[in-house]
Order: structure tokens, then C-alpha cells, then sequence
């Protein structure tokens, strides 16, 4: 290629995205919305809710089934490859890995990244073993935090309880040994829609040379906008409130565009779309409507 | 060609599964994914996945005795093949992951660490947009600057002659490169939604 060509484009600078991810928390087979990390309520198929966000317009998923490791079982290979199958972004998969077979199989099965939990707490040899062989950019920490009257705490989601392990300390730690992404998950804003943890997403980032994914407590577009503006997260991630409207990623997406540079590739991209406080969708005028009637929207081939 | 014989080459360590997910999805129906020689030789184009570390793919290939399969085929035969991500890298002569290592060396050129400006992270991870400046075969169905999805901590160091495609991240990143036949990019397609999907039938039509 034509080295002036190059030189051109390198002034403007970080073409790199914000990710918006989407969190499918799995329960024996089924999506679940999840609160404070104890109380499920049933949503649906992991394949269908996967195949919507893809269609809307997400940029990652992040599959994490929270029955595996309870139940003592390999992880849910049929489950993933089903889910994967109209998965055309990347599809990390947690939930129970706790070997390098495991982390092989779910890789045939149509995952794309692993993230590491309980292994990243009880066996860390796991994060140095699994990035040789896998790369490191395979290999996701996720770290589940619970604010303590002494501070941060690392959560144990299996024994309920949280351990004496620093959140960052074991970011630190993860990083070391090779991982390639930490998730930071906050187990107090999990399903309250009071938004980001800013202290702690702000406590990791700033000590970590790796991109970190947030979660846990994300409303609407306007927590997302927060985050990116106040941290130096690489992505966000949100579960709840993307299951329950229709279209929740491209209206997202629309209002985060707005301070943020984001992926906008879907054809509903509702940018000439008004919002109402609450960022939820206002209806378009009668007249308006009315010629949508009549608007042809060629579906694209490719 | 409206419906190649396409390959997967299996190497043990990859994300086969989505690549094949993303083909299927086109409609192309005679789509493998093996390492079997007899199936690799029947094949109209090939591609050479990737979610690795350059090591462990190197020597899965050599052990599969698949370095001098693909040699045959894509060399000797002329093969058209696709190399994704890590399975890009492995078309280079060497690679600096972990200590160096060979690849296929039929694009000359080293795979090194990225070296990222302050405040850049590592791995290279996101959706970022690429710049293709001819009409590559593969991109020929894709907009200008499209987003594709990078997932890596290394890039290809090579001759500008052979890149058509690169992105931005503070330094020049190598997206895609080719060498007649050869094709290998960065990003993976079978993550990049309808950008992806547009490279793969832009590829497979250009056969």
C-alpha cells in the first residue's frame, strides 16, 4: 500500500470503539435476570436471546452460566454450541471452567472467550496455562466485588460470601499471569439499576494495563455514558434492561452516540429519534407514522 | 464461485465452530471443517482459523503434518486460502510470542508485540475501523472504513507491499494482507456481524 495513504489517515487518533456487551446470566438452561446475585426470575432461551441482541446490534456477549460449578458438571457444551449459532459477535462463556479441556471444548462449541471466575480465585496456575495455549486476548477475569465496612472485597458466588482478597489485588494478580481482559462485576448493583460502580470500575482501571468490561447496575443509555466518560473502561456491559424492550441496544447505542464514539452498523439506528427523560422512546407524530406505512425497507442481502 | 468447496482447517486450537456458524449462515453448503488431507485436497478455498498462542497453533500444524499439506496445496496448487487472526500470523516467517517461533514463512515478515502508546491497552481489544485503500477482493462488498472486531496482542510486521488493509490504534496496526493467493486478516470476520459476513462472500465470489 501507498505510504502517504497511511501517514494521512494516523492523524486522527483512536478509531478504537467503546463495546456495549450484554451479560446472559444462565441458569439450568435458561436466561434468568438476576438481582443482588441471589434472586433469578426466568427470561428465556440463552439461543433466542443471543440471536435478538446480535440482530439489534450489540458488540459482545457475555455468556455466564452460574449452575455449572453448583452442580458440579462440565459446562453445558450442547447449550453453548445452540447459542453460538447465530452468535456473530464475540461470545465469551463462562460459568464452571475449571480445566484446559473444558476451555477446549466450549472453544469448539462456538465460544470465543473464556472468562475465569473460581479458577481465577482458587487455581490462578489456570490464567498461565490457558494463555499459552489459547493467547492471552482468550482469556477473561471476571471478578465478582461486594462493597465491606472494611472496603472491596473479592465475592465467592458459590459460598455466598466475601473473601478477605482485594478486588484489585486480584486484578493485579490476573494480569500477571497472563490474562487478556478483567470483568469487573459489582455484586451490590447487580440488578438495581442505580448504575456503574464508578469507585470500584475507577480502582481497577487505573491499575491495570489490560482492557476491563464493567457490570452491574446499568439502567439506560445514560449509565453507559457515564461510565465511558468517567473511567477509562474499554466496555460496558448491561443485562436486565436489554431483555425487556424491544430494539434496547440500537435505542442505546443512539444516545450514547452522542458523547461517545460507539459501533452504529444497524439499519434501525434511531438517531432521528426523540427520548424522553428516562431516555425511553417517544412516539413519532400521527403524520409520521403514516408514511412509514408506506416506506419500502429493502431487506439487505449480503 | 456461487458455491466452493470450502475447507476449515482444524488445527486443534481455534474457534472452528464460529467460523463455520458465520459461513453456514451464507448458505454455502459444502463446508468441511478437517484436517484430513484427502478432504484439504478436494477443497476450492481454505481457511486457516485462529484463537491461540502462535506456539501452541504452530505446532499443532506441524504435528498434523499439516505445514507441508497447505504447502502443497496453497503454493504448488495455488490454492486460494484465508488466514484468520492468529491463523494470519501464522503465514509469516517467525513470530516473537513467547520466544520465537516459525511459522509458514509465504508472506516474509515477524510477528511482534504490540508496542502501544500510553493510555493504549493490550490486547488490542474492540471494534475499530479499517482502512482498505484498493479494491482488495475481499473487501470489494464492504463500505469504506468499515468496523471490524480485533482481539490480539501481537501484529504482523511486514512489508507495505503486502498489506491491504490496516487500522489505527495509536500506532499502525496490520488488518490484512495478501500475497497473490494468500489472503490473512487481523480481525475475525466471523465475529464482525454483516461486516464479516460481507468479507467472507466477497472472498468466496472472488474465487
Amino acid at each position: 500500500m501507498d505510504l502517504n495513504y497511511f501517514e494521512a489517515f494516523l492523524i486522527q487518533s483512536d478509531m478504537l470503539k467503546k463495546r456495549v456487551a450484554a451479560t446472559i446470566i444462565v441458569k439450568d438452561g435458561i436466561v434468568v435476570q438476576s438481582i443482588n446475585f441471589s434472586k433469578y426470575l426466568p427470561v428465556g432461551k440463552p439461543a433466542i436471546a443471543i440471536e435478538f441482541l446480535n440482530q439489534w446490534g450489540i458488540d459482545e456477549i457475555i455468556l455466564l452460566d452460574i449452575s455449572t460449578a453448583r452442580n458440579n458438571q462440565d459446562p453445558d457444551y450442547l447449550m453453548i454450541r445452540k447459542a453460538s449459532e447465530k452468535c456473530f459477535v464475540p461470545l465469551t462463556v463462562g460459568g464452571g471452567v475449571s480445566n484446559i479441556e473444558h476451555i477446549k471444548q466450549l472453544m469448539h462449541c462456538g465460544a470465543d472467550k473464556i472468562s475465569l471466575n473460581h479458577a481465577a480465585i482458587y487455581q490462578p496456575e489456570l490464567i498461565t496455562k490457558a494463555s499459552h495455549i489459547f493467547g492471552d486476548q482468550c482469556i477473561v477475569v471476571s471478578i465478582d466485588a461486594i462493597k465491606t465496612r472494611e472496603g472491596y472485597r473479592v465475592y465467592d458466588y458459590l459460598t455466598k460470601k466475601a473473601l478477605k482478597i482485594i478486588p484489585k489485588d486480584l486484578a493485579i494478580k490476573a494480569v500477571e499471569l497472563g490474562a487478556g481482559e478483567i470483568l469487573i462485576n459489582s455484586v451490590d448493583r447487580d440488578g438495581t439499576y442505580i448504575g456503574y460502580d464508578l469507585q470500584l470500575i475507577n480502582s481497577i482501571c487505573e491499575l491495570v494495563s489490560i482492557p476491563v468490561i464493567c457490570s452491574g447496575g446499568a439502567k439506560n443509555a445514560n449509565d453507559f455514558v457515564d461510565v465511558f466518560k468517567n473511567t477509562n473502561v474499554s466496555a460496558a456491559s448491561a443485562a436486565n434492561f436489554f431483555h425487556f424492550t424491544e430494539h434496547s441496544v440500537n435505542t442505546t447505542k443512539a444516545n450514547i452516540s452522542n458523547h461517545t464514539l460507539v459501533r452504529l452498523e444497524t439499519h434501525a439506528s434511531y438517531r432521528e429519534n426523540h427520548f424522553d427523560d428516562t431516555l425511553r422512546l417517544i412516539k413519532k407524530a400521527d403524520e409520521e407514522l403514516e408514511k412509514l406505512l408506506y416506506v419500502r425497507i429493502e431487506k439487505e442481502i449480503i | 464461485m456461487k458455491n466452493p468447496k470450502i475447507v476449515i482447517v482444524d488445527y486443534g486450537v481455534g474457534n472452528t465452530h464460529s467460523v463455520s456458524n458465520a459461513i453456514n449462515s451464507l448458505g454455502y453448503k459444502k463446508l468441511k471443517i478437517s484436517d484430513k488431507e484427502s478432504v484439504i485436497a478436494e477443497a476450492d478455498v481454505l481457511i486457516l482459523p485462529g484463537v491461540g498462542a502462535f506456539e501452541a497453533c504452530a505446532d499443532n500444524l506441524r504435528e498434523r503434518n499439516l505445514d507441508t499439506i497447505l504447502n502443497e496445496q496453497v503454493l504448488v496448487k495455488q490454492k486460494p486460502i484465508l488466514g484468520i487472526c492468529v491463523g494470519m500470523q501464522l503465514l509469516a516467517t517467525h513470530s516473537e510470542e513467547n520466544g520465537l517461533h516459525k511459522g509458514l514463512n509465504w508472506i516474509k515478515g515477524t510477528v511482534k508485540k504490540i508496542q502501544p502508546m500510553e493510555n493504549y491497552a493490550v490486547p488490542h481489544v474492540g471494534w475499530n475501523d479499517v482502512y482498505t485503500q484498493n479494491n482488495s477482493p475481499i473487501f470489494i462488498n464492504n463500505e469504506r472504513d468499515s468496523n471490524f472486531y480485533f482481539d490480539h496482542s501481537y501484529y504482523f510486521d511486514c512489508r507495505n507491499e503486502y498489506i491491504i488493509g490496516f487500522c489505527d490504534y495509536g500506532i499502525k496496526v496490520t488488518a490484512a494482507v495478501q500475497l497473490d493467493n494468500i489472503f490473512g486478516v487481523q480481525f475475525h470476520p466471523e465475529k464482525s456481524q454483516t461486516s464479516g459476513l460481507k468479507l467472507f462472500r466477497s472472498f468466496f465470489n472472488s474465487i
